[in-house]
């Protein structure tokens, strides 16, 4: 019972945010909404028992990547969103209306939250909750899951997380000026 | 940025909990919820508080760019290399239980090292992607 009013409350506050995301305009207050959106997702992971999962959204949702679109923010000129142009606005609510309807389709395929009997949960799911303890010697199932049984996806994952930081470095890191002053000599010339 | 004094001391009190915090979501990540990817991330919102309140040139004095360069693919080489040594004793890519005397043993060696590999990359990896943003409102 209090699960479901948990339920409800959050999932009431993430559609008042989103919607206002949709509505405004300030890009300042969007960002700061868009972190509030993830905090409330990762309340709803918890209330799911995906403690690992909320963890991380909280961290990086609602954490890294409000900082980051802040700093972003701080660095480009306009703080407002252009209104949109108003011609054929038909189009677009057809796109999103079919979508939508094709995604609610499609959950009427997904077996209920906890069902004991759904396909994900017949596969491997048993072994790890009887092994993991014995394999690993980890209290944790999802690290043992993550790192151990999976961990060359872990691998995979860490090595996209690099790559994206090279790209940044790629993209932005180096910071001319004008004056087409050498890396090295401005780094000097900051510190 | 010299006058906000309550900022400040409230950033000096809060940074040795989060960098704390962070260490103990890294260690305690094999009993709780977390891992090395949370404890990555909440250790460079540390350092990123520090720089939002002491300034950029103040955060790259303690962990220099080069450096950050260096550990991000550091963590990387760390995870990929044990890899490379189990198969060197004689298990399979990642078969942590040939690193210790027993298949436990080797288990948590093996997930100690690479959560250790996941969290140095995205620490410093997530200190590139701050650093490399607000270093250019500078120029």
């Amino acid at each position: 019972m209090i699960d479901l009013l948990i339920n409800v409350t959050l999932l009431t506050f993430l559609a008042i945010t989103a919607v206002a995301m949709v509505r405004m305009t300030d890009l300042f207050a969007i960002i700061m909404l868009f972190g509030i959106f993830s905090l409330l997702t990762a309340g709803l992971f918890v209330v799911m028992d995906a403690a690992d999962v909320a963890f991380t959204e909280a961290a990086v949702g609602a954490g890294i990547s409000t900082m980051l679109m802040l700093a972003t923010l701080a660095l480009i000129k306009a703080h407002q969103e252009k209104k949109p142009l108003g011609r054929r606005p038909w189009l677009p609510l057809v796109v999103v209306t079919v979508t939508g309807a094709a995604l609610v389709y499609g959950t009427t395929d997904i077996s209920n939250f906890g069902d004991p009997l759904a396909p994900p949960h017949t596969h491997v799911a048993p072994y790890y909750i009887e092994q993991s303890m014995a394999d690993t010697g980890v209290p944790n199932m999802v690290t043992a899951v993550l790192a151990s049984y999976r961990g060359f996806d872990t691998l995979g994952e860490v090595a996209v997380v690099f790559t994206a930081g090279v790209a940044v470095l790629l993209l932005l890191g180096s910071r001319r000026k004008k004056n087409n002053s050498t890396v090295d000599k401005e780094d000097s010339n900051d510190s | 940025m010299t006058h906000n004094l309550i900022l400040r001391v409230v950033a000096k009190l809060l940074i040795p909990i989060i960098i704390l915090f962070a260490f103990y979501v890294q260690f305690h990540g094999d009993f709780g919820p977390g891992g090395g990817f949370q404890a990555g991330v909440i250790f460079s919102a540390a350092l990123i508080l520090y720089a939002l309140v002491f300034g950029l040139d103040a955060a790259e004095k303690i962990i220099p760019r080069w450096l950050l360069h260096l550990l991000a693919a550091l963590g990387l080489v760390l995870y990929a290399g044990v890899g490379v040594v189990t198969m060197m004793l004689g298990g399979n890519y990642l078969e942590y239980g040939v690193l210790g005397s027993t298949q436990v043993s080797g288990q948590h060696l093996g997930i100690l090292l690479i959560e250790l590999g996941v969290g140095v990359t995205v620490a410093a990896v997530m200190l590139i992607f701050f650093f490399s943003f607000a270093g250019r409102s500078r120029s």
